[in-house]
């Protein structure tokens, strides 16, 4: 079943970069991550696909074409068998799993699969392979723990994937998107309940300039 | 119905004949309306000529392979060929693996309605004639967002587009999906 719950979505010119393919690849993996438990952020994403499609559709040709031969080749290469699948085979029944597909992909496997390494206080993080431009680990945090100060050096997001934690803006449960940025001062708190996991990305510094004063107004209106 | 549902529906029918029958005839109607866009579209994402002749007929080949995966309820075949094709742009040009969510897919046995098919087949029209109503310079801005030309904060400035109602016909199909995957 879905969650229904989800309370802190993904802000719009982060689901917008994401359907243009204009997102670092860190970026790309918590929206995949989200949308694969938020069904209206997944709408919205297929919403700006459908912009991309317009755009694909009625952009000005400027005289491009194709060369003579290449509906042949294309035929050619149809009869040559699908190209190779980059994506690995995913669990089945992910549904339930603390993990979503994607995150899925980047640990090779489920939750058992992550490489935790502690980085203090019992807090244990696990960086995931991704591009440089921007990057993303996996946070534990003990039940009822504070999360370390990490000082944020741009745009970050955090989404909880199991538990739940809370700081001023409010109580962050699965599925649940935090945005901040390097002005942002708070202090989460996991939930007493459970031990909190969550994806966090974090940018570059240099490149959202003058992004992130929106970004964040724009999270401000949820 | 008009014109413009009609381009879009005989699209859609194109892709059933592709997927069902393996109609080269079909295809080709296909590749020579959406080979050269797609091209255009990887020669302004930087990509030169040759290497951009040659992506598209990969991108092409993907659309005969995968054309089961084609769900005409939520989506325009163009649209459909946009994320082919943006997801070929990520791999060649940027050599970066791209995320995707997990997939929401009718089982061997179902079927999206017809109504809902035509639906989002006209909001894909109605956003098309929103855009192009917008004043030349977002247009062109807009343009530039999915051709890769823009900086993040400008992509910011354009958030506020004429999305209408096609969020809430996709929602519905996606509801239908999880109703139907159960």
């Amino acid at each position: 079943m879905m969650e229904n719950t989800i309370n802190h979505h993904l802000t719009d010119a982060v689901l917008m970069g994401y359907a243009s393919g204009s997102l670092p690849e860190a970026f790309n993996l918590m929206v995949a991550a989200h949308v694969s438990l938020c069904d209206s952020c997944r709408a919205q994403v297929e919403s700006y696909d459908a912009v991309g499609g317009e755009v694909l559709d009625n952009a000005p040709q400027n005289g491009v074409e194709m060369t003579e031969s290449s509906f042949m080749a294309t035929m050619a290469l149809i009869s040559g068998g699908p190209l190779d699948e980059a994506a690995p085979a995913r669990l089945q029944q992910t549904r339930n799993a603390v993990l979503p597909g994607p995150l899925q992909d980047y640990v090779a496997g489920g939750l058992d699969e992550v490489k935790w390494r502690g980085i203090g206080m019992g807090v244990k993080q696990a960086i995931l392979p991704t591009s440089s431009g921007a990057s993303a680990r996996l946070l534990m945090i003990p039940a009822g723990a504070a999360m370390p100060d990490h000082g944020h050096h741009g745009l970050e997001m955090t989404m909880v994937l199991q538990g739940a934690f809370k700081d001023e803006d409010g109580y962050f449960a699965r599925g649940d998107v935090e945005v901040a940025d390097s002005d942002m001062h708070h202090t989460p708190i996991a939930d007493i309940h459970e031990d909190c996991i969550c994806l966090v990305v974090a940018d570059a510094r240099l490149k959202f300039d003058g992004f992130l004063p929106k970004i964040v107004q724009r999270f401000a209106r949820i | 119905m008009k014109d413009e549902d009609g381009k879009r529906m005989l699209w859609v029918s194109h892709m059933a004949r592709i997927r069902d029958q393996q109609d080269q005839a079909a295809f080709a109607e296909l590749f020579d309306h959406f080979a050269p866009r797609v091209k255009g579209f990887l020669m302004k994402s930087g990509a030169n000529a040759s290497l951009a002749e040659e992506c598209a007929q990969e991108v092409m080949a993907t659309c005969w392979h995968k054309a089961h995966m084609f769900d005409p309820a939520r989506a325009s075949v163009a649209t459909w060929i946009f994320t082919i094709a943006r997801n070929r742009k990520i791999d060649v040009l940027r050599k970066e693996r791209r995320p995707e969510p997990e997939e929401l897919t009718w089982g061997p046995e179902e079927e999206p309605d017809q109504a809902d098919v035509l639906a989002i087949q006209q909001e894909s029209e109605l956003l098309g004639r929103a855009i192009a109503e917008l004043p030349a310079a977002q247009r062109e801005l807009i343009q530039k967002a999915y051709f890769g030309d823009l900086t993040q904060s400008e992509i910011a400035e354009q958030t506020g587009l004429p999305l209408g109602t096609i969020k809430s016909r996709i929602r519905l199909a996606l509801e239908r999906l999880r109703h139907a995957m159960k």
